[in-house]
């Protein structure tokens, strides 16, 4: 077992855990702490896969921005432990359960599929690079590329529009 | 690697995500259950890119660049989870100050 085995075993039970860990904690605060490991351990499989853009603007946009968002609005809504709502005990137990089926179904449906025995490049290949990622970005996704800045500029607005007191 | 673990990790992070949904109440975790979904398809999107490239690269091209569209879409993902949230938090900031909580159950008042 080599060392990307390893970081890669690593990686996958760090983000499980950590996942289960979001939906299981009782604090909102906590919640979001344990999700921001969930992202800086994906952002490791970006760096595995050598996606080294990916990884960084992983971290940038979603474990510092977004979760930082996330966090103002909890602490600023004063939300914790005691006022967090429960749902009923079997209404846990049945979405649980559901999703555990669902989660049944896809694996049994893809465990024996065509491409079980191709190979996700690790560590090498150059495609997961800043260079080659810019020049696609600027040639040939340059239309959807400036269509996302007036979907933020709107976001913005609505933002705005929403948030502000009448 | 072999994309069958891939394939099963996403697949466990996305489910875990659903269950998250499924059984909270706070408004604001079920926002983050979505996030963490949408994560699990960036991953497997990746993964997938790399797993083209690869095949491109055993088919003999060695300067081919394919699988550069996958991680183009993650990056779309990223920009459109962006603007989502923005608008989702002040969303629920809004319902906080009007109903003073985040419990997804007062919600279904919007119905009348």
């Amino acid at each position: 077992m080599g060392i990307t085995q390893i970081l890669f075993w690593f990686l996958s039970i760090v983000a499980i855990f950590s996942a289960l860990m979001v939906i299981s904690s009782k604090n909102p605060v906590h919640s979001v702490l344990w999700l921001i490991l969930t992202f800086f351990s994906i952002s490791g499989h970006y760096i595995l896969l050598n996606a080294q853009f990916l990884a960084i603007v992983n971290i940038i946009v979603y474990a510092g921005a977004i979760m930082v968002l996330f966090l103002f609005v909890i602490m600023l809504m004063n939300l914790n432990k005691e006022t967090e709502p429960q749902k009923h005990k079997w209404l846990r137990i049945a979405g649980a359960v559901a999703g555990g089926c669902l989660l049944l179904v896809l694996v049994a449906a893809l465990k024996d599929t065509d491409i079980k025995h191709q190979q996700a490049l690790v560590n090498t290949g150059g495609i997961g690079l800043i260079k080659n990622l810019g020049k696609e970005l600027f040639t040939t996704y340059v239309v959807p590329f400036e269509i996302s800045s007036i979907l933020f500029l709107s976001a913005m607005v609505g933002a705005v529009v929403i948030g502000k007191k009448e | 690697m072999p994309i069958n673990y891939y394939i099963f990790l996403s697949l466990a992070l996305f489910c875990i995500g659903i269950v998250g949904v499924l059984t909270r109440r706070n408004a604001i975790i079920i926002f983050m259950c979505i996030e963490l979904m949408l994560n699990a398809v960036n991953l497997l999107l990746v993964a997938f890119s790399k797993m083209h490239h690869n095949a491109a690269l055993l088919a003999g091209d060695a300067t081919t660049i394919a699988g550069t569209d996958g991680q183009l879409f993650v990056f779309f993902i990223m920009v459109v989870a962006a603007a989502e949230v923005s608008v989702g938090l002040a969303i629920i900031v809004m319902m906080y100050r009007n109903i003073h909580s985040v419990d997804v159950n007062f919600l279904n008042r919007l119905k009348h």
